[in-house]
C-alpha cells in the first residue's frame, strides 16, 4: 500500500503542480518513514482510506464464502463453526475495520480544508488513533487460528454465547475491541476538538458544511459510546475467564443485561455510521444540483435529533426478550420518531434537487443510488420498529436485508460517492470515468440481487447466521450468491480506479473541480497542497 | 465563502513535525492486547506461555512511548512554541477524553442499577416472572445487597462505616487541597503549591493503602470475592477501576510535583497542572457516586 502511493507523489513533485508545495516548510518526508512518523492531516486520511478499503475486501471475502455456503442448501464448503466465524468477523471488520475508517479518513481529509485550518487539532495523537488500528485487525485475524477458532458468536457477542460458549479465543477479542475503541475515542476527540477550536475567521456554526456538522455530532456519539463497548466487553471477559455472573442468572446477573449495554453502544453506533453519510450526501446533491441545499438549518437540527433520538432506542433490538410491555411500547414510537427527522433529510435532498440544472457526475449517480436505496432501508427499518410484527422479522433474513440497504447502500455508498467527489481534489486529477462508471452500475444492479430477494425470504421465515436452509429458500439463495459474488467482482473495478488515480493517471482539473462545487476545499489547489491555511483565511 | 487577507494578529499554530512516538505507542498497545489476551488464558487455564513476558514488554514499551512523547511535549511548551489556541485544543480534548471515562463508569453503574432493580427482583418473581421464579429457583429470595445467590453461593455485605467513610473523608479532603495547591500556582505562592500538592500525593497514597486493605479484609474476612455474584461483581469492578484511576491519577500527581521542583508552570501556562488536577477532580466525584450507590444504598 504505502509503496504505491508513495511512488505516487514522488510524481507530483516532479509534476505539473510544483508550486502547490508550500516553501517554508521542511521538504515532505519520503519513504516508509512518512507514513509512519506523520502528523499530516491529509497523510493520516489517506492511511484511513487505504486501511479501510483494504478491511473491505477482506471482509467482502469472507462475505464471499457465506455466500458460496449458502449458494445451495444443505452443507457444502465450510464447516459450521468456520461459518459462524466467518459471519462474525465479517460483521466486526465492516464496521470498525471498513465503514467507521473510512468515515474517520474522510474528516481526516476533509474536516481541516473546510473550515479553514491548518491541520487537526492534536496531530500526533492522530497518527497514533490511526496506527493502532492496523495492529487490532492483526490480533482479531490472528484469533482466527487459534486453536478452538476465532470469534464464532456473531459481531454483537451475545452472553452467553461469548462467555459459556465461546473459545478461548474470545480473550484476543476482547483485547482487540479494546483498541478498536481506544482509536475511535481519539479520533473523534480529535475531530470534536478541531471543529470547535480552529475554525477560520468568520466560520461561524451556521455556515459550517454539513459534513462538518455530521462529523461534530457523530464524534459526540462516539466519545459517549464506544467506552461503553468497552465496559461491556470487559464484562464479557470476567464472565468468561475471572468468575464473575454480570450475564449469568445464577449469580444474580442476566444474559439480557449484557443486550441492553450492548445495543446502548450499539444503536448509536448504527448513527456514527450513517450520519457522516448523511453529510456527504448534503455536500454532493447542491453540487451537481447547481442549487444551494434547501433547508440547511432543518438538516442541522434534524441530525442532532437523530444522535439524541439514538440514545433512547436501543431495545427495540430486544423486542423478543421478554421485556414488559410499557417497554417495549416505548421503545416502539421513540424508534418511529426517528423517522421524522431522517424524512425531514430525504425530502430535503429530493428539494434541493426540484428544478436545479441537474448533471449526473459519478458522485452524483453514487448519491441519487443512496437516497433511493438507502430511504428503502430505512422504510424496512420503520417495519422492524413496529413490535408486534418484529416477532415474525426478528433474526430472520429480513433484518440482514435491513441493515445492508442502510450499510451498503447507505453508507458504503456514500463513501464510494465522497471518494469520487473529492478524489480529484486530493489527486490532482480527473479519476478514469469510464472504469467509474461501469463501477457505478455493476454495483448498483448486484447490490440490489443480493439484498433484495433476502427481504422475501426473510419474511418467509428464514433465519439469519445459519449455514443451512430449508429447500423451499433454494432459488432466491442462488439469485442472492450471485448478486453477492457480482457485487464483490465490481468492487475489483474500483480497486483498479484506484490505483490509477493513486498513479496520477488522467486528465488535470481545475482547482474548483466540479462545475457547482462551492466551499473552501475547492478554493485551494488541485491536488490540495501538503500543507493548507498556515494561516487561516476569513471567510465571508 | 471567499479568502481574504489574514488579520496580523494571528498567532501560528503549531503543527508538529514528525515524531516517532506515536508509532511506538501503537507498537505498545499490540504487544500489551496480545500479551494480556494470552496472559489471561494462560493463567485462569493453568497452561504455559509466553503471555506475561509480552504484557511485560507492551508495557515497557508504553512507558518509554510516554516518558518520550511527554519529553518532546514539555519542551515544546517550554520553548514557547505553544499559542493560546493550542491550549484551548489541550484542554477541550482532556476536558472530552474525561467526559469518555464517565461514560466508561457509567457502563458500570448501568449493571449495578439494572442487576439491582430489574434482574434480581424478577429472579425473585417480581413484575411478571412468578414462573422464572418458581422453575428456575423456587427456594431463591431477592435482596440487595445479594448475599445469597440463585446458585447458593453466600457472603457478606461490605458495610459503609468504617473504612469507605475515611477513604470518603481522605478523597473529599484530597480535593480541596489539590484546588489550594492550585490556587498557590495561579497566585505564585510557590511554597503553598509545593505542599499542597505533596499532601494531596499523599493522601492518594494513603486512600490506595486503605482500598488494598479492604480488599484483603473482603476476602479473607467476608468471604466478599470476584466470585461472589452479582453484589461482588459490580463491588469490585467499580471500586478496581476507580482505584486504578485513582492510581493513574496519583502517578500525574507526582510526574507534576517533579515538574513543579524544577520550576515548570507559571501563574498563567500550566495546561499539564490543570488537566491532572481535572482528573483528579473527576476521580473524586466517581467515588462520592461510588459510596453512595455501591456502599450506602
Amino acid at each position: 500500500m504505502s509503496s504505491a502511493t508513495e511512488h505516487a507523489t514522488t510524481d507530483v513533485a516532479h509534476g505539473h503542480d510544483e508550486h502547490a508545495h508550500d516553501d517554508h516548510h521542511h521538504a515532505i518526508p519520503t519513504g516508509i518513514k512518512r507514513w509512519l512518523f506523520t502528523t499530516n492531516h491529509k497523510d493520516i486520511g489517506t492511511l484511513y482510506l487505504w486501511f479501510a478499503f483494504i478491511m473491505f475486501l477482506v471482509g467482502g471475502a469472507m462475505a464471499m464464502v457465506i455466500r458460496a455456503e449458502l449458494f445451495q442448501p444443505g452443507l457444502q464448503i465450510v464447516d459450521p463453526n468456520f461459518f459462524n466465524q466467518m459471519t462474525t468477523v465479517h460483521g466486526l471488520i465492516m464496521v470498525f475495520g471498513a465503514v467507521m475508517p473510512a468515515f474517520t479518513g474522510l474528516a481526516n481529509w476533509l474536516v481541516p480544508m473546510m473550515i479553514g485550518a491548518p491541520d487537526m487539532a492534536l496531530p500526533r495523537m492522530n497518527n497514533w488513533s490511526f496506527w493502532i488500528l492496523p495492529f487490532a485487525f492483526a490480533i482479531l485475524l490472528a484469533s482466527l487460528f487459534v486453536e478452538g477458532g476465532g470469534p464464532a458468536f456473531g459481531w454483537t457477542f451475545y452472553a452467553p454465547l461469548s462467555t459459556t460458549y465461546s473459545s478461548d479465543s474470545t480473550a484476543l477479542f476482547v483485547f482487540s475491541v479494546h483498541i478498536m475503541g481506544i482509536s475511535s475515542i481519539m479520533g473523534a476527540i480529535n475531530v470534536i476538538v478541531t471543529i470547535f477550536n480552529m475554525r477560520a475567521p468568520g466560520m461561524t456554526w451556521m455556515k459550517m458544511p454539513l459534513f462538518v456538522w455530521t462529523w461534530l455530532i457523530t464524534a459526540f456519539l462516539l466519545i459517549a459510546v464506544m467506552p461503553v463497548l468497552a465496559g461491556v466487553v470487559t464484562m464479557v471477559l470476567t464472565d468468561k475467564y475471572f468468575g464473575t455472573s454480570f450475564f449469568d442468572a445464577a449469580g444474580g446477573g442476566d444474559p439480557v443485561l449484557f443486550q441492553h449495554i450492548f445495543w446502548f453502544f450499539g444503536h448509536p453506533e448504527v448513527y456514527i455510521m450513517i450520519l457522516p453519510a448523511f453529510g456527504i450526501i448534503s455536500q454532493i446533491i447542491p453540487t451537481f444540483a447547481r442549487k444551494k441545499l434547501f433547508g440547511y438549518a432543518s438538516m442541522v437540527y434534524a441530525t442532532a435529533s437523530i444522535a439524541l433520538l439514538s440514545f433512547i432506542v436501543w431495545a427495540h433490538h430486544m423486542f423478543t426478550t421478554g421485556m414488559p410491555l410499557a417497554a417495549e411500547m416505548f421503545f416502539m414510537f421513540a424508534t418511529m420518531l426517528i423517522s421524522v427527522p431522517t424524512g425531514v433529510k430525504v425530502f430535503n435532498w429530493v428539494a434541493t434537487m426540484w428544478r436545479g440544472s441537474m448533471t449526473f457526475e459519478v458522485p452524483m449517480l453514487f448519491a441519487l443510488a443512496f437516497i433511493v436505496l438507502f430511504t428503502i432501508g430505512g422504510l424496512s427499518g420503520l417495519m422492524l420498529a413496529i413490535t408486534p410484527v418484529d416477532f415474525q422479522y426478528h433474526d430472520t433474513y429480513f433484518v440482514v436485508a435491513h441493515f445492508h440497504y442502510v450499510l451498503v447502500t447507505g453508507a458504503v455508498f456514500s463513501i464510494m460517492a465522497a471518494v469520487y467527489y473529492w478524489l480529484p481534489k486530493w489527486t490532482g486529477k480527473m479519476f478514469d470515468i469510464t472504469l467509474a462508471k461501469w463501477h457505478f452500475w455493476c454495483s448498483l444492479i448486484s447490490v440490489n440481487v443480493l439484498f433484495f430477494p433476502m427481504h422475501f425470504v426473510g419474511l418467509a421465515g428464514m433465519p439469519r447466521r445459519i449455514p443451512d436452509y430449508a429447500l423451499q429458500f433454494a432459488d432466491f439463495n442462488k439469485w442472492i450468491s450471485i448478486g453477492g459474488f457480482a457485487f464483490g467482482l465490481s468492487q475489483l473495478i474500483f480497486l483498479a480506479l484506484l490505483i490509477k488515480a493513486c498513479r496520477k493517471q488522467g486528465e488535470p482539473v481545475s482547482d474548483q473541480v466540479w462545475e457547482g462545487a462551492e466551499g473552501l476545499e475547492w478554493e485551494i489547489p488541485s491536488p490540495a497542497p501538503y500543507h493548507t491555511f498556515d494561516t487561516p483565511p476569513v471567510v465571508k | 465563502m471567499s479568502q481574504q487577507e489574514t488579520p496580523a494578529t494571528y498567532e501560528k499554530y503549531y503543527v508538529p513535525e514528525q515524531s516517532i512516538w506515536p508509532i511506538v505507542g501503537a507498537v505498545a498497545l499490540f504487544l500489551i492486547a496480545v500479551g494480556a489476551g494470552n496472559y489471561v488464558v494462560e493463567v485462569t487455564r493453568a497452561k504455559d506461555g509466553y503471555g506475561s513476558y509480552i504484557l511485560a514488554a507492551g508495557i515497557f514499551t508504553l512507558l518509554i512511548m510516554l516518558f518520550g512523547w511527554f519529553r518532546d511535549q514539555i519542551r515544546e511548551s517550554m520553548g514557547g512554541l505553544y499559542s493560546a489556541q493550542l491550549g484551548r485544543s489541550y484542554r477541550q480534548g482532556m476536558m472530552w477524553f474525561i467526559f469518555s471515562e464517565v461514560m466508561f463508569f457509567a457502563a458500570f453503574f448501568g449493571a449495578l442499577f439494572y442487576a439491582r432493580m430489574i434482574a434480581v427482583p424478577w429472579l425473585g418473581g417480581a413484575s411478571n416472572n412468578a414462573m422464572t421464579n418458581e422453575v428456575l429457583w423456587p427456594t431463591f429470595e431477592a435482596m440487595w445487597p445479594l448475599l445469597s445467590t440463585p446458585g447458593g453461593v453466600q457472603t457478606t455485605e461490605m458495610p459503609w462505616q468504617g473504612l469507605a467513610t475515611y477513604n470518603t473523608i481522605i478523597l473529599l479532603i484530597s480535593s480541596v487541597t489539590l484546588h489550594y495547591a492550585h490556587v498557590g500556582l495561579e497566585k505564585n505562592k510557590r511554597s503553598q503549591l509545593n505542599v499542597m500538592l505533596l499532601v494531596t500525593i499523599l493522601l492518594g497514597c494513603i486512600f490506595l493503602g486503605l482500598q488494598a486493605y479492604e480488599y484483603v479484609h473482603a476476602y479473607r474476612d467476608l468471604g466478599l470475592t470476584l466470585q461472589s455474584g452479582i453484589y461482588g461483581n459490580t463491588f469490585f469492578l467499580l471500586t478496581g477501576f476507580h482505584g486504578l484511576h485513582v492510581t493513574l491519577g496519583t502517578i500525574i500527581l507526582i510526574v507534576l510535583y517533579l515538574r513543579v521542583l524544577k520550576g515548570h508552570f507559571t501563574p498563567k501556562e500550566h495546561f499539564a497542572f490543570q488537566a491532572g488536577s481535572w482528573y483528579w477532580h473527576f476521580v473524586d466525584v466517581v467515588w462520592v457516586m461510588l459510596f453512595f450507590f455501591v456502599y450506602i444504598i
